[in-house]
């Protein structure tokens, strides 16, 4: 049972159970358009004070009705289907690389466990046992709008956009599921609210000794480059690189379906921030204000929201940061750092991870483990990188 | 770590003032000798400045000034002398901005003001006439419903003729050698325009 792990379903499904779940989808469809709204804006305003500019200053207060009206004026615009598309498919593609956007934000914990109208339930939408799959397959499926779009157009160009796209988001998928396990084995759970309540708050030295992007630092580094490789983001947004091509997959979208292409790829980008977050960062776990009563509505409520929302926003910073910081790779770059670099470093940071768990059951000397697995790790990623072609060698018996 | 030297140069940005004026509300300052639109300028005591002798229109390359000069009607003069503008046009579809036409004018009537800012709905627009071009009697230019400027962006309006010495002789460098004008007087001399003799 996908929902069963919440405390909601204990006492069986009755209506009000069913009310709840259903406000608490609203409420999370209707956050997470929200947040791109806002992220797109503060996005804006950010690139434009590193560029020593203003940015959107006039639809609103600092103009953060830009993207509402950008969004309206999509709404409104002619939309077009080649005559050459498949048209049915055509019109799928934009929902289907949606709706595993959405789907994927469900799983993460937005703050703790809250009582609505005499239900004890946690303040996200669902808690599923496989949580963390379900992330991944979410990914994966959202890979089909990109093909699909691209290939119904009937055009040529979309459909080599659209191959690349999903290249690029298969080989980032294996680093990304690898950094993932730096963290599962610390863990030991894939339920979203395990890994949060593993990553509880016991004090200010929490921050460094329960959170998980200590133990798992390069798992953390790997999941950041991974999941912006993914979402198709600057510096990975070859794709559909606007200075340099007219689009990728979705050339011959117009109107409120092209707009819709965005959404997903902005609400891709807050679902993995916030799966950073909850990975790493201890989801909504932070310091309470300790003059209120622990169960009151600030303590219960309003703190652990604020503490995730603080760190996603830092965490979107980033992004934004290394948007305007960095230039764009090359097709064979991207490929060289995801299958020669992140690959295998994730693989064998989760192998040295493994062993150092082992080693702390074990009660074995852990000055000694830790160097050999670190130096075992780095013969194997010596040996493997003498195996690969070195830059203009090709690999004969291939041909 | 060279390749990540740009997050340092990203973020240094993020303290400096932007550069960005937010025009229309605000508008950078123009050029000391700006080329804008024409006035029709006039004397102290209110009579034109234009004597209808058609320099302007004969110097013009783009041929965009039209001007008949007709004899002051004794009883009721429009200029001090004897003959005065009686019909005098620009037209801005052909008008390239080069002040020749200032420069020629022998009565310093036909200045360039810093306003460039209009845009016509009709093309019988572009064509100004001393309706329009004439400055009103404070002295201001006239605007138009199609112009976009404010109160004040008009005052510098003969920038030419103060900024350079009179006849290009250095010896008459600060010296006023213009006649006054219709609610400024006599404008001052515009100084720092000097160069080396070198050059």
């Amino acid at each position: 049972m996908i929902l069963a792990a919440d405390p909601l379903f204990k006492n069986g499904v009755d209506g009000e159970v069913v009310l709840i779940v259903i406000g608490k989808t609203l409420v999370v469809f209707a956050l997470l358009l929200v947040l791109v709204l806002l992220y797109i804006w503060f996005m804006r305003k950010v690139i434009a004070d590193m560029q020593n500019r203003i940015g959107p200053a006039t639809a609103g207060p600092f103009g953060v009705l830009q993207t509402l009206a950008d969004g309206i004026k999509l709404f409104f615009k002619e939309q077009s289907i080649p005559d050459q598309a498949d048209s049915f498919v055509f019109k799928l593609a934009p929902y289907l690389s949606a709706l595993p956007a959405f789907l994927a934000f469900a799983i993460v914990p937005i703050g703790g466990e809250v009582s609505i109208a005499g239900h004890q339930t946690y303040l996200q939408l669902a808690d599923p046992e496989i949580g963390v799959l379900l992330l991944l397959a979410m990914s994966g499926i959202g890979l089909y709008g990109v093909m699909l779009a691209g290939w119904s157009s009937g055009s040529k160009y979309p459909l080599l956009g659209s191959v690349r796209a999903s290249a690029q988001l298969i080989s980032y998928e294996a680093a990304f599921s690898l950094a993932i396990v730096g963290v599962l084995l610390w863990s030991g759970t894939l339920s979203t609210r395990g890994i949060v309540n593993g990553q509880a708050w016991t004090g200010w030295d929490s921050f460094a000794t329960q959170w998980y992007w200590a133990p798992a630092s390069i798992a953390f580094v790997i999941f950041i480059i991974a999941a912006i490789a993914e979402t198709n983001h600057p510096p990975f947004d070859l794709v559909e690189a606007e200075q340099e091509l007219v689009g990728g997959f979705h050339t011959e979208y117009t109107g409120i379906r092209f707009g819709i292409f965005f959404l997903a790829e902005f609400m891709n980008l807050i679902t993995m921030s916030a799966i950073a977050v909850t990975l790493f960062l201890g989801g909504p776990s932070g310091p309470s204000l300790g003059f209120l009563p622990a169960s009151g509505t600030v303590n219960a409520w309003i703190m652990p929201c604020f503490w995730f929302f603080l760190k996603l926003v830092i965490l979107l910073y980033g992004t934004v940061w290394i948007r305007a910081s960095l230039p764009r790779l090359r097709y064979d770059q991207l490929m060289d750092l995801g299958w020669k670099w992140l690959i295998e470093l994730a693989f064998l940071w989760a192998m040295v991870t493994g062993i150092i768990i082992i080693a702390k059951q074990q009660d074995w000397d852990l000055l000694l483990v830790v160097p050999a697995a670190a130096l075992g790790a780095l013969a194997v990623l010596g040996f493997l990188r003498l195996c690969m072609p070195k830059p203009g060698e090709f690999m004969d018996e291939v041909y | 770590m060279g390749k990540f030297s740009g997050f340092g140069i990203t973020l240094k940005q993020v303290f400096k003032k932007p550069v960005t004026t937010r025009y229309p509300k605000e508008k950078r300052p123009k050029p000391e000798r700006f080329h804008g639109r024409h006035v029709l300028n006039r004397y102290e005591d209110g009579m034109e400045k234009c004597i209808g002798c058609e320099l302007c229109a004969g110097v013009c390359p783009a041929r965009c000034i039209y001007v008949r000069g007709a004899d002051n009607p004794p009883d009721a003069p429009v200029s001090p002398g004897e003959r005065y503008g009686f019909v005098y046009e620009i037209n801005y579809l052909r008008c390239i901005h080069c002040d020749l036409c200032v420069e020629a004018c022998p009565t310093e009537a036909i200045t360039e003001t810093k306003l460039f800012e209009f845009s016509f709905a009709h093309r019988a627009d572009a064509i100004y006439t001393k309706n329009e071009l004439l400055v009103d009697d404070e002295g201001h230019a006239k605007r138009q419903p199609w112009e976009l400027w404010l109160g004040g962006e008009d005052d510098e309006t003969s920038a030419w003729m103060r900024a350079t010495s009179p006849s290009g002789a250095a010896a008459y460098e600060g010296r006023i050698v213009w006649s006054s004008e219709l609610g400024v007087g006599y404008r001052q001399p515009e100084q720092g325009q000097r160069r080396k003799k070198a050059d």
